[in-house]
């Protein structure tokens, strides 16, 4: 009798795949043979949709790429326009910038280790990210009005400045005024008063979550080890961000290529050795408390400067409201931007932003009109997902879980 | 910057803007050109950031001349044709490739572009640089442009059964067929769209806005 290699499906909808991927796995008994993973599934054409609009109405759909990251995708593509205008946003809004790509890279790295505890069999961990995610989402809606999809910077700035007050809640049939005023009493303050509180809240929820996983047998018996990529083949396969440093190579773009402030603050870049599951979970880990520590660096410098978070390029930015009342010019401006938006002069630009997740480029090309000629995203996650097949090869069929939530895949912006 | 001028009878002409390097490369040196690149110990080009497919079908083409008043002005939701087609010196179809050192710490952006009436074929470099596989694939699934030498060249991004190559300039971006499922047939079929392309926002071209 021959024995033939088996092939199946493992998703489309499956829900250690982390979005709709479709993955082909070949196995011989219990051991993987190849990975072939079929992706496009969520593929909306981003770029070729912002092709068709004005500049500043892609922004939005900037946080749909990456939607656990959106800021930072954000970030990228205001960059590639002011690089192209040759505009540089007031360093107010370079910190508010800052202060939120941070919060976006704890938002980020929240819901992977809540995800990949969840795929290795660890419950418990899933409940505490969301229990701190939530609070961080909080900051979302107050500066944007939307939890998630912020649509928040611009070029030359962001839309406005920090609020003064944060959102309440409200006494319901299920919480009583008691409960109400309990919730609400650290949120009294100020935005930045009330991240100030969570700088200092966060480490030690760090400390639990390392409690529960850094040590646990058998944590250390689903990552340890598996899924291993030395740094020469990491980097020929265009690993980027925590897929690269979990591999020992110190490549961070916040501290190569700095942009924004992140020449100013002080932080470190953690690296692993031997580039397992274990050692990108340890280096994401840590990359949660030196955000945290570049957060509260943000905020002490943001409670003492106070001022302008947006250029007064009117051909550009927004004039203000009031002035949109008594000046015709005002008005102009306003009616034009809103309608056929800015041109933006004849040329090329890649512009990149240490994404949570890696290296997230943008590509613009612009022909002198008020609309991208060609965008081309660079999405961290491709080259990732594109490696599977070399990561785990070899491999158990339960280990394709563990590698595939260690890469920390999101399909809105590898479909794009 | 490292010193590739030495390399230059394999490419047209380099230029520097914005502070980024844009190599003109000729297609039939490509590939030498790679390799000199990732080896040579004073480029260490050692990774592929990205491969990107361009056409510059309607490059410098607007809806709307915005030169002289006109008095058929641009209401909202017409439908356009565009003025004319691609008036630059510019090869309708190119890709380029964005090259990162990480010794050297810089970025280097390579372009191949295909003469008017040439095939669009061009030596794959995933033999140089792994990372080239789904970069090559998503461009041959967008652009239709194909990649000689890659082993696995499927479409990636589209559907099962899709057809034409969707980020091309004459390609609508509706697209071309919708799906819908049949009470009759007891399955999803496709049809040709039904609803009319529009454009919301005219492309507009101003100089020193």
């Amino acid at each position: 009798m021959e024995i033939k290699n088996y092939v199946f499906n493992f998703g489309p909808q499956h829900p250690a795949a982390h979005g709709v991927l479709r993955l082909i796995l070949e196995v011989d008994g219990e051991t993987i043979v190849s990975a072939d993973p079929h992706v496009g599934l969520l593929h909306r054409a981003t770029e070729k949709l912002a092709e068709s609009k004005p500049f500043n109405h892609s922004i939005g759909y900037m946080d749909r790429l990456d939607y656990v990251s959106m800021m930072c995708n954000e970030h990228a593509y205001v960059l590639a326009i002011e690089k192209l205008l040759g505009i540089t946003p007031p360093e107010r809004a370079q910190y508010i910038r800052v202060m939120f790509d941070e919060i976006t890279r704890i938002l980020n790295h929240l819901l992977w280790l809540a995800a990949h505890g969840i795929d290795n069999g660890a419950m418990g961990i899933f409940l505490y990210c969301f229990r701190e995610r939530e609070m961080l989402l909080d900051c979302y809606e107050a500066v944007s009005g939307a939890r998630m999809h912020a649509t928040y910077y611009r070029p030359g700035g962001v839309y406005r400045d920090l609020p003064e007050k944060m959102p309440q809640f409200k006494p319901s049939k299920f919480q009583s005024e008691k409960e109400i005023a309990a919730l609400n009493q650290d949120r009294q303050g100020s935005l930045l008063d009330y991240l100030e509180n969570f700088t200092n809240y966060f480490p030690p929820r760090i400390d639990e979550y390392e409690e529960l996983l850094t040590n646990n047998r058998i944590w250390k018996q689903r990552t340890v080890n598996i899924g291993t990529i030395s740094a020469d083949q990491a980097i020929a396969l265009g690993f980027t961000g925590p897929m690269l440093r979990g591999s020992g190579v110190a490549w961070d773009l916040r501290k190569k290529q700095p942009y924004a402030v992140y020449d100013k603050l002080d932080f470190d870049i953690p690296i692993g050795t031997t580039g397992d599951c274990y050692d990108r979970y340890l280096v994401r880990v840590e990359e949660m408390r030196q955000s945290n520590k570049i957060i509260k660096q943000c905020v002490d410098w943001l409670k003492k400067n106070p001022g302008p978070v947006m250029i007064d390029n009117y051909k550009v930015a927004m004039p203000p409201r009031e002035e949109m009342k008594i000046s015709m010019e005002a008005m102009i401006h306003h009616f034009k931007n809103m309608t056929e938006g800015y041109s933006v002069p004849e040329g090329e630009v890649y512009a990149t932003v240490e994404h949570p997740k890696g290296e997230f480029g943008i590509y613009l090309i612009s022909d002198g009109a008020n609309k991208p000629y060609r965008l081309k995203i660079r999405a961290a996650g491709f080259p990732h997902l594109a490696a599977l097949n070399e990561l785990v090869r070899g491999h158990m069929i339960s280990d394709v879980v563990s590698v595939l939530s260690s890469l920390d895949i999101v399909f809105g912006e590898i479909d794009r | 910057m490292t010193d590739i001028q030495r390399f230059s009878n394999w490419f047209f002409n380099l230029s520097t803007a914005l502070g980024e390097t844009t190599v003109e490369v000729k297609p039939e040196h490509l590939r030498e050109f790679c390799l000199a690149l990732r080896d040579e110990p004073d480029c260490a080009f050692k990774q592929l950031s990205d491969v990107c497919g361009v056409d510059y079908l309607q490059y410098g083409v607007d809806d709307w001349q915005t030169e002289s008043a006109t008095g058929t002005g641009f209401s909202r939701g017409v439908t356009v044709e565009p003025i004319g087609v691609n008036p630059g010196e510019k090869n309708r179809f190119a890709v380029v490739y964005h090259l990162l050192s990480l010794t050297h710490n810089q970025r280097l952006r390579l372009r191949v572009s295909f003469p008017e009436n040439a095939a669009l074929i061009v030596d794959s470099v995933i033999d140089i640089w792994p990372a080239a596989n789904w970069y090559e694939r998503e461009v041959f699934d967008l652009f239709g442009i194909i990649f000689k030498g890659h082993p696995d060249l499927r479409r990636l991004m589209t559907d099962y059964g899709f057809i034409g190559h969707p980020f091309r300039k004459d390609f609508p971006l509706i697209g071309t067929v919708e799906a819908r499922y049949d009470a009759a047939l007891g399955r999803v079929i496709y049809e040709p769209v039904s609803i009319v392309p529009r454009v919301l926002e005219p492309k507009v071209i101003r100089y020193g806005n």
